[in-house]
């Protein structure tokens, strides 16, 4: 409607019609934008300034479409020569070796579980924890400090990942020393606290997650609190007149209505978790063999080899096995990122 | 409550209330509800003090000296306390700022596209791009610009093309950030532009840009302190210098992630003091953005 209004404006300066110019590539914008009323007038009154301007703007909204095809391009185009090189099967061979460039044999598997491992240790820790922040923030704390409070939480995604890899081997892991060491004497039948493939028990997938953890929990707070900030008052007051406690309240109101945020909020910082990579490249140690599946195995994740490896980025064959796994882990964030949006379904915004 | 028949008392009711008291299960479920949520916070509290805590303890010997701020490191011995991280401070901040020049128009433009103009297959896939693009974890955007301009144009790896990959980290936060703020513009704002014959165009420049300013620029500048601590793209795209290089085009640049990450395999004692050291003079900068980006939000014109 506003756009009816600019239409019948009158224009500033001097008409310039040229029907040329109006069949320029970005125009098919103008085409999908379904204004009937004003549009024919519009294009004809329309100034200059209004199409220059209108084409910056949608330029600028398709560069950021193309900057992401251009990634998933790139990375594949780089990535098929050394491919075709490859000697070993590359989704199911642990090894990644790429010192002899003739002689490529490299596979994902393992730094597959690596990443899987982490990342979803990493969520299951976040999970419960981002839920009840949000909670706390929404439902329990006092209006006056809900705002600073959130707002603390908000700075944990201000420290800088390499940061929580110093923090993380430095002072996190001989603290969670007794707990990892526990856990294994007691729980080691199963097959996540079975020994690993490291001769410790710090540095391990489960430190790594630890420090994850703490890493996506802003992310998954921000959006879950998002939602259940917009939990409708007259579901939680009927909850309220039916006598329910204040947990009561929370379980028949908010939690139905907040659990596509919630699922949505967990992907977005599974997503996080996936390709982080400097805090993982620090704390999760390298082993020489292939991991099993616990907790306490080495190894690198994704982004932490291709990190690790950064500096013998010379030769282009190895270099497009690194960028092979780098498009592996641009569709897995991609998957998990589209699905983050399709679950909030406009909900949520960020 | 009232035992008697009530009579005496008109002003209550004349039987007891029918309403129950809360069975214990009910209330214990409650209390514990209550006091798991409270922990939870308490949980996210604690590595948060945690890692502030411990990089303050171990970092503020090393940046009380004024060397610490006016030196670099060039000639400087890996056991030796001395020499400072001005050239890493330099090259976090140019890689920074030749990032936002790029990305901020082009993300504001973007966010305008998508509030005033976007409609359509087109906005719907540029605002689903934008999430996507926001999940791109920043080694993939780094080895983007590698495989990209590296590998295929065969540029060198410099300063530059580490905003490079920065811009591809900041744009989804500037879009996003822009895009709240505009919606955050009333109406009634362009509407009165209209009704006095201005240009579409020229109400979004001179009316809604304005009016959202100071929200857009706090984007900004938390988005600038998000992409200073970002290590993976310099890790790939350029490499570590002991000396000040102040072109961002040529040559190795330092930064303070990847002074950082260079120190990690110096064995010394003094290799720790300046690891430490760095980590508290990025949050000292990154902590000073956000200050400055919650100062900037109070002169905001609408306020959420």
């Amino acid at each position: 409607m506003t756009e009816r209004t600019t239409a019948q404006a009158p224009s500033p300066g001097p008409q310039d019609e040229d029907p040329a110019a109006g069949s320029a590539t970005l125009d098919t914008v103008t085409d999908s934008d379904p204004a009937p009323g004003g549009r024919s007038q519009g294009s004809s009154s329309r100034g200059r300034g209004e199409r220059v301007f209108r084409r910056l703007t949608s330029g600028s909204g398709l560069l950021v479409v193309v900057a992401v095809a251009a990634i998933g391009l790139f990375l594949l185009v780089q990535a098929v020569p050394s491919l075709m090189a490859n000697n070993a099967n590359f989704f199911t061979s642990p090894e990644f070796n790429t010192r002899d460039a003739a002689n490529l044999s490299f596979g994902i598997r393992d730094l597959l579980v690596v990443t899987l491992l982490s990342s979803l240790f990493a969520l299951a820790i976040a999970m419960p924890v981002s839920l009840g922040i949000a909670l706390f923030l929404t439902q329990y704390a006092p209006k006056r400090v809900a705002r600073p409070f959130a707002y603390v939480i908000d700075l944990l995604a201000a420290v800088p990942s390499i940061i929580y890899g110093l923090w993380g081997i430095a002072v996190l892991a001989p603290a969670l020393l007794p707990i990892a060491t526990w856990l294994q004497n007691n729980l080691g039948w199963f097959f996540l606290f079975a020994p690993g493939n490291l001769p410790v028990l710090t540095g391990t997938i489960f430190t790594g997650g630890v420090v994850l953890a703490v890493m996506i929990l802003p992310i998954t707070t921000a959006v879950t609190r998002e939602v259940f900030s917009q939990t409708p008052r007259f579901h939680m007051e009927a909850a309220q007149a039916l006598g329910a406690t204040r947990w009561e309240v929370i379980r028949m109101a908010v939690l139905p209505y907040g659990r596509s945020g919630y699922i949505a909020g967990s992907m977005l910082g599974l997503g996080r978790a996936l390709g982080e990579t400097i805090a993982v490249l620090i704390v999760i140690r390298a082993a020489t063999s292939p991991s099993h599946f616990s907790l306490f195995d080495g190894g690198y994740t994704f982004a932490s080899l291709i990190a690790s490896a950064a500096s013998e980025f010379s030769q282009p064959l190895p270099t497009g096995a690194y960028i092979a796994a780098g498009l592996v882990l641009f569709v897995l964030t991609f998957v998990v990122n589209a699905i983050a949006r399709v679950v909030a379904g406009g909900k949520v915004n960020g | 409550m009232a035992t008697d028949t009530g009579l005496e008392r008109p002003d209550r009711p004349a039987a007891a209330p029918a309403f129950q008291p809360l069975s214990t299960g009910r209330k214990l479920k409650d209390n514990l509800a209550t006091v798991l949520v409270c922990l939870a916070f308490l949980v996210a509290v604690v590595p948060l003090v945690w890692v502030v805590v411990t990089v303050v303890g171990r970092g503020i010997g090393a940046i009380v000296s004024a060397d610490w701020w006016g030196r670099s490191l060039s000639g400087v011995l890996p056991e030796s306390f001395a020499g400072g991280v001005y050239h890493a401070i330099y090259g976090t901040l140019i890689q920074a700022l030749i990032a936002g020049v790029i990305a901020v128009p082009i993300g504001i433009l973007a966010a305008v596209y998508l509030v005033e103009y976007g409609r359509g297959r087109l906005a719907k896939t540029t605002s689903f791009m934008v999430d996507i693009l926001a999940g791109v974890p920043s080694i993939v955007a780094a080895l983007f610009i590698f495989a990209a301009f590296i590998s295929i144009l065969g540029a060198q790896q410099s300063a530059f093309m580490v905003s490079l990959a920065l811009v591809l980290l900041m744009l989804p936060v500037v879009i996003r950030n822009t895009e709240e703020m505009l919606r955050l513009v009333p109406d009634e704002l362009r509407e009165a532009s209209y009704a006095l014959g201005i240009p579409k165009w020229k109400t979004i420049l001179r009316i809604v840009l304005p009016t959202a300013l100071s929200g857009t620029v706090t984007g900004i500048m938390l988005a600038l302190a998000r992409v200073m601590g970002e290590t993976a793209p310099v890790l790939v795209l350029v490499g570590y210098s002991q000396s000040i290089n102040f072109d961002p085009f040529s040559g190795n640049m330092a930064s303070l992630p990847l002074l950082m990450f260079s120190e990690l395999s110096n064995p010394e004692p003094a290799g720790q003091f300046r690891i430490w050291g760095a980590a508290l003079t990025l949050i000292l900068i990154i902590m000073i953005l956000q200050l400055g980006a919650s100062v900037v939000s109070r002169f905001s014109a609408i306020s959420k």
